[in-house]
């Protein structure tokens, strides 16, 4: 068996807040991405998507704790030195930011901060080849123009070509990993499907790996293969786009699938999930989810259910049998 | 650009005519008869001297026509004669302009250098004992009278230790550099006399320093602010991400763009200042503006205090030029012409 691209094992990450009380954002979370993979990770604001993939860029702030292991290409990442990371960071591994508006540096010019990213791991080459190659890569992730393009600033560039800046710079150094985190969220839709587009000819293409965070399923159904579904800092069900899509095994990703619009039902209303996930630091016993969830028994409040097999799937659900059975649970909000 | 600076050049005339008005009239107005202080009080009493007075400094004629006869001089560069020093204001002003620009400039300096760095290494040991201690080091700087930590430092090095002159700009058994710029710095240079340079360096270090540390308190706590919201940017981790180190994070990522608020402060302290070291060129025995404008106004030498006034608000103007101009050359997104209106 080849060793997976990333392979995070039990990854735990946890913050002292301002009365110095630890909290976890992440706990025990298992992910795998294989070379050349696109998987999915989604989940609402506040699941420890993000810290997952800062834990991962060693990019969290000084105070967190990270335990478990994170490997990439069978190299352990936890417990590297800065100076070890820094060498991981936009090499082995590229970032792509949130929002372009802000993940660029307003005072230089698009060319020099993908040149930079170049030059900080290859010293060898030299100011002007190193600003061909920017000219390079701005044409690899189609923006017209490049040449002229590199001696802009980004405000002179629009949401979605700033968006194709950041992503040819996280590709400066020809990464194994791309872990783009929420990329299309800050763009108008036909621009997010241009960045989708995108990402998956690199993914063809130049055979780089792909984490893709989001919050919308809908981003994930047409590119990912494998999915991981993060609720309040754990992973509760995993499996691939197509099972998960097809017979969700838990009642959480059954409600984001229920809330998602459906072209082919006009007339229903969209079925949000009841409440809202709970305040970090004040996370519910047993399973998180039970207060929320149609499904809940007495068990799923007293115990944290782990993950488990089903079918081809895996999920961290008490009552999976009983949800991968009934069609179309009221999970929603009772109509005013 | 250069059509925007163009504009504002024409603007400038106009505002120093503000200036100008403002002060003429302002000094009109005071209750206090300059009278008194060109001919004495015992010869108030006495109609005859009044009258010659009047009409040698042409006192007798009326607000407007003193007014325009004035501006008509001006724009000759003649600014009056001083009724205190019985010199052309524009004289007195040529030479202690250079004088005031030199410990300024200086100041503005030492101020910069260690307010940013102290500024930078706050915000980066945010709440360590280094950021403290650049707290305390600011507000004694900020808020500690300069006739207080002058006197203490003249005090303590040169008095008590002996390592630096007291006050005054070159050693007093010296001869003044003959005047090229009035800048001693240079004029000593250009005389080749490397002795009274030195006297000179000296004789800056403590009212530079003086000065300066009040630039240091307000530079540092505002490169501090504008540092710790520019490392919370996206863009900040976005070049960690790219492997950047923490040297290259800080300097050429953040303190670039934490710069450009603390511009404005610069340029503002720099104005600011030429009109406002009259404490420490008090202290220090510095015969710049500061000192000349003290004495003016104690003495309602109405000229030269328009004349002070004048030089102050050219200052301003020069340095809000300056700065809007340096803003254009370091932010990108700054255009200074209007382009094409929409």
């Amino acid at each position: 068996m080849t060793v997976p691209l990333l392979q995070i094992r039990d990854l735990s990450v946890s913050f002292a807040n301002r009365r110095g009380d630890p909290f976890e954002a992440v706990s025990g979370v298992d992910l795998t991405v294989n070379a050349g993979e696109l998987h999915g990770v989604v989940g609402e604001s506040g699941s420890g998507k993000s810290v997952t993939m800062l834990a991962v860029m060693g990019l969290l702030s000084p105070g967190a704790r990270v335990s478990g292991s994170i490997r990439l290409d069978g190299q352990e990442l936890v417990g590297l030195s800065e100076r070890q990371m820094r060498k991981v960071r936009g090499r082995r591994i590229g970032y792509i930011f949130q929002d372009p508006m802000t993940a660029l540096n307003p005072l230089m010019t698009v060319g020099a901060q993908i040149a930079e990213a170049v030059r900080l791991h290859k010293p060898q080459v030299g100011r002007s080849q190193a600003r061909e190659r920017a000219v390079e890569l701005l044409r690899l992730v189609s923006i017209p123009m490049p040449e002229e393009r590199a001696s802009q600033y980004p405000h002179e560039f629009s949401g979605g070509m700033r968006q194709r800046a950041v992503i040819a710079m996280a590709m400066a150094n020809e990464p194994e990993l791309l872990i783009a985190d929420e990329p299309t969220t800050a763009l108008d839709v036909t621009i997010q499907a241009q960045i989708m587009e995108l990402l998956e000819r690199l993914r063809q293409d130049k055979g780089v790996g792909i984490v893709l965070v989001t919050h919308d399923l809908g981003v994930v159904a047409g590119a990912a293969r494998g999915l991981s579904i993060m609720y309040c800092g754990r992973v509760v069900e995993r499996g691939l786009v197509d099972d998960v899509f097809d017979k969700p095994l838990h009642p959480y990703t059954k409600g984001l699938l229920g809330s998602l619009p459906q072209p082919d039902a006009r007339a229903a209303r969209l079925r949000a999930i009841p409440g809202a996930p709970p305040p970090i630091g004040a996370r519910p016993s047993g399973c998180a989810f039970h207060p929320r969830c149609g499904f809940a028994l007495d068990i799923c409040r007293a115990e944290r259910p782990g993950l488990r097999p089903i079918g081809a799937t895996t999920v961290a659900c008490h009552r999976a049998e009983a949800v991968a059975m009934r069609e179309a649970v009221e999970v929603s909000v009772h109509d005013a | 650009m250069s059509t925007y600076i163009v504009r504002r050049l024409i603007a400038m005339p106009l505002l120093l005519l503000g200036v100008i008005t403002v002060a003429f009239l302002l000094t009109h107005f005071t209750a206090a008869d300059p009278l008194t202080s060109i001919i004495g009080e015992r010869q108030m009493n006495n109609p005859a001297v009044v009258e010659a007075a009047r009409a040698r400094w042409g006192l007798d004629r009326s607000l407007p026509e003193r007014y325009v006869i004035y501006l008509g001089n001006l724009l000759q560069g003649d600014m009056g004669t001083s009724f205190r020093t019985r010199q052309p204001v524009a004289h007195d002003l040529m030479v202690r302009l250079p004088a005031t620009l030199e410990l300024v400039i200086s100041a503005m300096l030492l101020g910069t250098i260690f307010g940013v760095v102290l500024g930078v290494l706050a915000a980066r040991f945010r709440d360590g004992p280094i950021d403290n201690i650049a707290r305390f080091f600011a507000l004694i700087g900020a808020s500690a009278p300069v006739f207080w930590t002058g006197l203490v430092v003249l005090f303590i090095f040169s008095v008590q230790l002996g390592w630096l002159p007291g006050p005054g700009r070159i050693d007093s058994r010296a001869v003044a550099p003959p005047f090229v710029t009035g800048f001693y710095t240079i004029d000593t240079l250009v005389a080749g006399d490397w002795a009274g340079f030195r006297s000179v360096l000296m004789h800056l270090i403590l009212p530079a320093s003086v000065l300066g540390w009040t630039v240091t308190g307000i530079v540092s706590r505002m490169v501090r602010a504008s540092m710790l919201d520019v490392l919370s940017q996206e863009y900040i981790l976005a070049a960690r991400a790219k492997g950047a180190g923490p040297l290259r994070v800080l300097i050429n990522h953040a303190l670039r763009n934490a710069m450009l608020p603390t511009l404005t402060i610069l340029g503002f302290s720099f104005a600011y200042l030429i009109t406002g070291a009259i404490l420490t060129e008090t202290i220090f025995s510095w015969p710049g503006i500061g000192s000349y404008a003290v004495a003016a106004a104690r003495g309602l030498d109405n000229p030269a205090i328009v004349g002070v006034t004048i030089i102050g608000g050219a200052a301003f103007l020069i340095t809000n030029l300056l700065t809007d101009i340096a803003y254009a050359l370091v932010d990108p997104r700054v255009k200074l012409s209007r382009q094409e209106g929409s």
